[in-house]
């Protein structure tokens, strides 16, 4: 093998390196195993739908991949940060590593109620980066305008509606520049008539930044108007992974199908 | 004669003044002699833990009384051609109970003072005790009431030797207890103790570092019979006189081994010189004076416990989340901490924390930090530690009460746990425990009444003081109750204000 070609080979691999690795991921409560062996890759800039069933497993892998659940048996990359089997308390390092390379957008968002729309944003640049207050709240600025919420800068949680807080939520999470955005249920606590909103604005963060986007949701509708790609978590296995469209018109498992309810 | 007491007597003694008042005021009674007469039994109140030599339980015969007052008053009985009965009383409360008629008589080392004088009628005395002034053996210049002027001299509260102190030019601090101001002169937080000669005898002058310097002044045991009850306190006197003729009262003084040449002056006793005991000098009026002495009181208890409040509420977030966020032993450290502060009376603390610990760390750190502010600093330091248990529990509810997902929400954005407490779990537990610890400040303000055990005079002892001394629990005791409500009815707003904005926050 000659150095030129070697050098060829790393590049390539560098352009296609996942961003995001889950290998034979096993999760057990108690007795329970909701993860059995789940393994996916996510290329940066992907955006991925997890769906299935509630049950299925696509919350517990979230909650997995963010460190936020301890697991039992294989191993998640996110970024350069590994993760693997064991008590949570026992790899800070590796977590923290974590928490830099990757964002999480609550399904009730968690706002910090005590802090208003800006001070949430800054928070964790000013006392975790260590950003100076002053460029924290230019960027904060910045990302209140892409959310659509500056004339909400001032406001309290409390006060805002609960489209306002998601997007609050949103560019929290994003001024910590990760590179992986994930969304637990983003729909779930939305009026019916404010996910259109939603959709608009997470297109138009796929397209200005360079983010991947992991978003787990138990509609199929919503995953298909954003995502590029679709897994089904059913009973703690992948049963599916494709193309929104494509896992639509022809799933490969029978079970997917129950899932979607096309057998009625 | 007074005695330790773990709780607190003044609010009891206002009710019992004012029951004895309703009661007084009643149709025509069988007078005390007629009932002692037609029963002839001489019922006589006092209160047994006043100990040796007074009236005491055997301790070789559990349930049988002795002392010399026990003797005393079989002797005056068997004059009178009846049976003496006793009756327990608690000792601070035994001239109300007088008053209330639990007993005929009431005689447990009561001193003539000119507050007593006011409220009861005395008999001629049984027994002439000295106020003995009792100082260091090593402090050369203490050498009389005197040469002590300036400095701090200790006595209990309402004696006899309390009342010809503060004649004196020298700083009173009253004492509630009889062990406590030996501890104190021999550890050097005063300079002179002034008491009975019975009670420097037996809790003074054992220790081989003190010694007697001075007989300041003799005062006198005697009787205690109701008002409007003559005839009784007559007979009583008649009884007295006739023991002290034949020298049997010296016989039984000389078997508790307190009979002295004092005592020469009992068999002589004339009418001339009851008058001359209870010759009642002007006594105080509530004046414009006794209002500031309040407001300074006041003052002392704000201070106290403001000082406290702010030491318990950041040592209790300390504890809290220790407790909730430590490493084990830690957490084991703090839920220990909690239990034994709050499992336990304040009171007790207080008196191990002044007269147990602080001598000891005084002694071993040769900490010598001017002794005058000892009991404030115990004060404020005991109620604080006290608090700061309760406090805990509050913020740990608080804490509690903080949705889970905000600690998730704190880790995710990279926050270590010690930051996202004190970024972001505190600063809204501590809105939510707000209405508490200010609920909380509110009873301290009221504890600190406590601390007058330690000597410090706060809002509570200046009314009982006064109160004595103005014979009278009613001015003192509305002007008291009335600053305790502008302490604390802004509080209670303020607490009140803070629930309505916690309510509204949440909603």
């Amino acid at each position: 093998m000659s150095t030129e070609g070697s050098k060829v080979e790393a590049e390539t691999a560098a352009v296609e390196k996942p961003v995001i690795t889950v290998e034979k991921l096993v999760k057990k409560y108690g007795d329970r195993t909701v993860l059995k062996g789940v393994s996916f890759d996510i290329t940066p800039g992907q955006v991925v739908a997890l769906v299935g069933p509630s049950g299925g497993g696509k919350s517990t892998a979230l909650r997995c991949m963010t460190g936020l659940e301890p697991f039992q048996e294989g191993a998640i990359r996110v970024g350069d940060a590994r993760l693997s089997p064991g008590p949570l308390a026992s790899h800070k390092r590796e977590l923290q590593r974590l928490r830099l390379e990757s964002g999480l957008v609550f399904q009730t968002w968690h706002l910090f109620p005590h802090m208003t729309a800006l001070e949430n944003i800054i928070e964790a640049p000013v006392h975790v980066k260590r950003v100076s207050v002053e460029k924290a709240r230019n960027a904060a600025k910045v990302l209140l305008e892409k959310v659509g919420l500056s004339h909400r800068e001032g406001a309290l949680p409390r006060n805002m509606s609960g489209g306002e807080q998601q997007r609050c939520a949103i560019a929290r999470a994003l001024a910590m520049e990760p590179k992986v955005l994930f969304m637990d249920e983003p729909t779930s606590a939305l009026d019916p008539q404010r996910v259109g909103d939603l959709v608009e604005l997470l297109e138009h963060l796929t397209e200005s930044e360079n983010l991947t986007f992991v978003i787990v949701t138990h509609e199929m509708k919503f995953a298909q108007k954003l995502a590029d790609r679709t897994l089904v978590l059913y009973e703690g296995h992948v049963i599916e992974d494709g193309h929104p469209d494509d896992v639509l018109a022809s799933p490969k498992d029978p079970r997917t199908r129950t899932f979607l309810g096309m057998d009625d | 004669m007074s005695r330790e007491r773990l709780g607190r007597g003044s609010g009891l003694v206002l009710l019992a003044v004012l029951a004895g008042a309703v009661v007084s005021c009643g149709g025509e009674h069988e007078g005390a002699l007629e009932r002692v007469r037609r029963t002839g039994v001489l019922r006589w109140g006092g209160d047994v833990q006043g100990g040796e030599p007074y009236v005491f339980e055997d301790p070789s015969q559990p349930g049988r009384l002795i002392g010399f007052e026990v003797e005393v008053a079989d002797a005056v009985a068997r004059e009178m051609g009846v049976r003496a009965e006793f009756v327990q009383n608690d000792w601070s409360n035994l001239v109300p109970s007088l008053d209330r008629g639990s007993f005929d008589i009431a005689m447990n080392g009561l001193e003539v003072t000119p507050a007593r004088a006011d409220t009861v009628v005395f008999t001629r005395p049984y027994f002439v005790f000295s106020a003995q002034l009792v100082t260091r053996r090593n402090d050369e210049t203490a050498t009389s009431l005197d040469a002590l002027e300036g400095h701090r001299v200790g006595t209990l509260a309402s004696s006899l030797s309390w009342e010809i102190l503060r004649e004196r030019p020298v700083e009173v601090v009253a004492y509630e207890g009889t062990e406590e101001p030996y501890a104190d002169l021999r550890g050097g937080r005063i300079d002179g103790v002034l008491l009975d000669d019975i009670i420097a005898t037996r809790y003074g002058l054992v220790h081989s570092d003190l010694h007697l310097v001075e007989d300041v002044a003799d005062g006198y045991y005697a009787v205690a019979c109701r008002q409007h009850e003559e005839a009784l306190c007559a007979e009583v006197d008649r009884a007295l006189a006739a023991l002290a003729e034949r020298g049997e009262l010296r016989r039984i003084l000389a078997r508790w081994e307190i009979d002295n040449d004092r005592q020469a002056r009992l068999a002589s006793w004339s009418e001339e010189d009851t008058r001359a005991m209870l010759l009642v000098r002007q006594h105080a009026s509530f004046t414009a004076h006794h209002v500031l002495l309040f407001v300074q009181g006041a003052a002392v208890t704000l201070v106290v416990s403001s000082l406290a409040m702010i030491l318990a509420v950041a040592l209790g977030l300390l504890l809290a989340l220790s407790r909730m966020y430590g490493p084990r032993p830690l957490s084991v450290a703090a839920t220990t901490y909690v239990e034994l502060f709050r499992g336990t009376p304040v009171l007790l603390q207080l008196h191990v924390l002044y007269f147990g610990i602080m001598p000891v760390l005084r002694a071993s750190l040769s900490w010598d930090a001017g002794t005058e502010y000892d009991a404030f600093f115990a004060a404020i330091v005991g109620l604080g530690l006290n608090y700061a248990a309760y406090e805990a529990e509050i913020y740990r509810a608080g804490i509690q009460a903080i949705p889970p997902g905000q600690m998730e929400a704190a880790t995710v954005l990279g926050m270590s746990t010690s930051l996202a407490l004190r970024r972001v779990i505190v600063p809204q537990a501590f809105r939510i425990a707000l209405p508490g610890v200010t609920n909380d400040f509110i009873a301290l303000l009221k504890d600190s009444s406590l601390v007058s055990v330690i000597t410090v005079v706060e809002l509570t002892k200046r009314m009982t003081i006064t109160a004595i001394d103005v014979r009278s629990y009613l001015l003192p005791g509305l002007l008291c109750a009335g600053l305790y409500l502008a302490l604390s009815y802004p509080l209670s707003l303020l607490s009140r204000r803070l629930e309505e904005r916690l309510a509204r926050e949440s909603s």
